[in-house]
């Protein structure tokens, strides 16, 4: 999320999804701030992503891949 | 970290596949609820890489595919009145009605419009008050605070030339509605991530206890996927049936406060006919009394409409996890994204559309 901004009494902010920016409506969302990403339905945030909850859970996550590839047997891989 | 790339990690998903082939010990059938899990399971090849014991079933969460037959016949009776400008979601407009789909208007004169949001729809009528603007509001819980936001604009803007055909649909009653289906096989759900990012997931809570049913609230990349699998897999073995939050980056147990409040003044809990399922009790949403003066169904008086489905369709089966895509003898011959006898055949989150566009034309012991 990128630049705030307001449009008809409504918090609205840049967001940039891979290479497309749209404008998006905050008014769910309005503690936001630059930097922060959010989950964005049909034109409206309604949800900011816990930076700090998916780094720890990632943590297991990796560690899980990392310990699999040790015990687990060569010709098990199978990737999605 | 992006929270996106990180989830379709190879290795990460490789040790979770493991995992679970570790910790399965009998057959399980598990329903992924969201249009868009299915699609990511169909074009990642998860289903194909779970050990034999695992079953996925998909759900009846794609809005546009369980929309009401009738809900779409009257929106063409509505878009094609020459004071009308009407518009909706892309996927919505492209659904066949007993007439042809709404795009197709625009060749006898209709103004159709696609918008990317409701909040659009309510601009396009401030740059037309000569014309009536209707937004036909579909969804899950998921897109009823844009739809309710978009009401609450067009008020506070007195945009009186605004107005929405409301056709809203609810996940927890269609989840009960599935569990006491004569012959339901599913064990477990992969719960809407989305959905519960904003409602949260207490209301699941009940259903859960209730059914004895474990129920993991689930993202949507492979990686998640693949957990929420795990998770559920794991209460199975252990007999447990419980709420767990695989997708806790994004939902809360609370969801969003300020979303739930604004759904809650503007629509009231109504029965809704689920197109290819029939009617669940309290299973959507209207627009409630106050908001009148921006119910489309109260402003234009549309004749009672005789609807009929193509017999040769099964999206009902599919949508209640009895049937998969490639059981129905129409799939990829006579019904195609091109050609589409149902809506699960149309929306970019419908079960055949992914099937189809994934190169799932046969069963996979036909395929190998």
């Amino acid at each position: 999320m990128t630049a705030l901004s307001e449009r008809d009494g409504l918090p609205y902010a840049s967001v940039r999804f891979g290479g497309v920016t749209r404008d998006v409506c905050l008014a769910c969302q309005p503690d936001v701030v630059p930097g922060d990403f959010v989950l964005v339905h049909v034109g409206l945030a309604i949800a900011k992503i816990d930076r700090a909850q998916a780094e720890t859970a990632w943590r297991v996550l990796e560690q899980l891949g990392q310990t699999a590839e040790v015990v687990g047997s060569p010709g098990e891989e199978s990737e999605p | 970290m992006r929270y996106l790339e990180e989830y379709r990690d190879p290795d990460v998903a490789a040790g979770l596949l493991r995992e679970i082939r570790r910790v399965v010990r009998s057959p399980w059938v598990i329903m992924e609820v969201c249009g868009g899990q299915t699609h990511s399971i169909v074009r990642y090849g998860i289903d194909r890489m779970l050990p034999e014991e695992i079953e996925l079933v998909h759900g009846p969460g794609c809005p546009v595919c369980v929309t009401a037959l009738e809900t779409i016949d009257r929106a063409h009776a509505i878009a094609a009145r020459p004071d009308v400008i009407f518009t909706s979601f892309g996927d919505m407009l492209r659904v066949p009605g007993s007439h042809g789909d709404l795009l197709s208007l625009r060749g006898r004169g209709a103004d159709v419009r696609v918008v990317y949001s409701p909040l659009d729809a309510v601009g396009i009528a401030r740059q037309n008050p000569d014309k009536n603007v209707v937004f036909l509001g579909i969804g899950f819980e998921t897109t009823a605070p844009a739809n309710a936001m978009a009401l609450v604009q067009a008020r506070r803007l007195r945009v009186a030339n605004f107005s929405m055909l409301l056709s809203h649909v609810l996940v927890p009653p269609s989840i009960a509605a599935i569990l006491q289906t004569r012959g339901n096989r599913v064990q477990a759900f992969l719960g809407p991530g989305h959905v519960c990012a904003v409602v949260g997931t207490r209301e699941y809570e009940a259903i859960a206890a209730r059914y004895g049913v474990p129920i993991v609230i689930t993202g949507f990349e492979p990686v998640d996927l693949l957990e929420g699998i795990l998770m559920a897999v794991r209460q199975l073995e252990a007999g447990r049936a419980e709420v767990e939050n695989q997708y806790a980056r994004t939902v809360t147990r609370e969801g969003n406060t300020i979303a739930r409040e604004i759904i809650a003044a503007v629509f009231e809990v109504t029965d809704r006919k689920w197109r290819g399922i029939g009617a669940i009790p309290k299973s959507g949403y209207k627009i409630s009394y106050e908001f009148r003066d921006h119910d489309a169904d109260r402003l234009f008086a549309v004749e009672e409409i005789a609807t009929e489905e193509p017999a040769a369709c099964i999206s009902g089966m599919v949508l209640r996890g009895l049937k998969k895509p490639c059981d129905c003898p129409a799939f990829g011959k006579t019904c195609t994204p091109r050609t589409p006898l149902g809506a699960t055949m149309v929306s970019a989150e419908g079960a055949c559309a992914a099937y189809y566009q994934y190169g799932r034309s046969v069963p996979e012991e036909a395929a190998e």
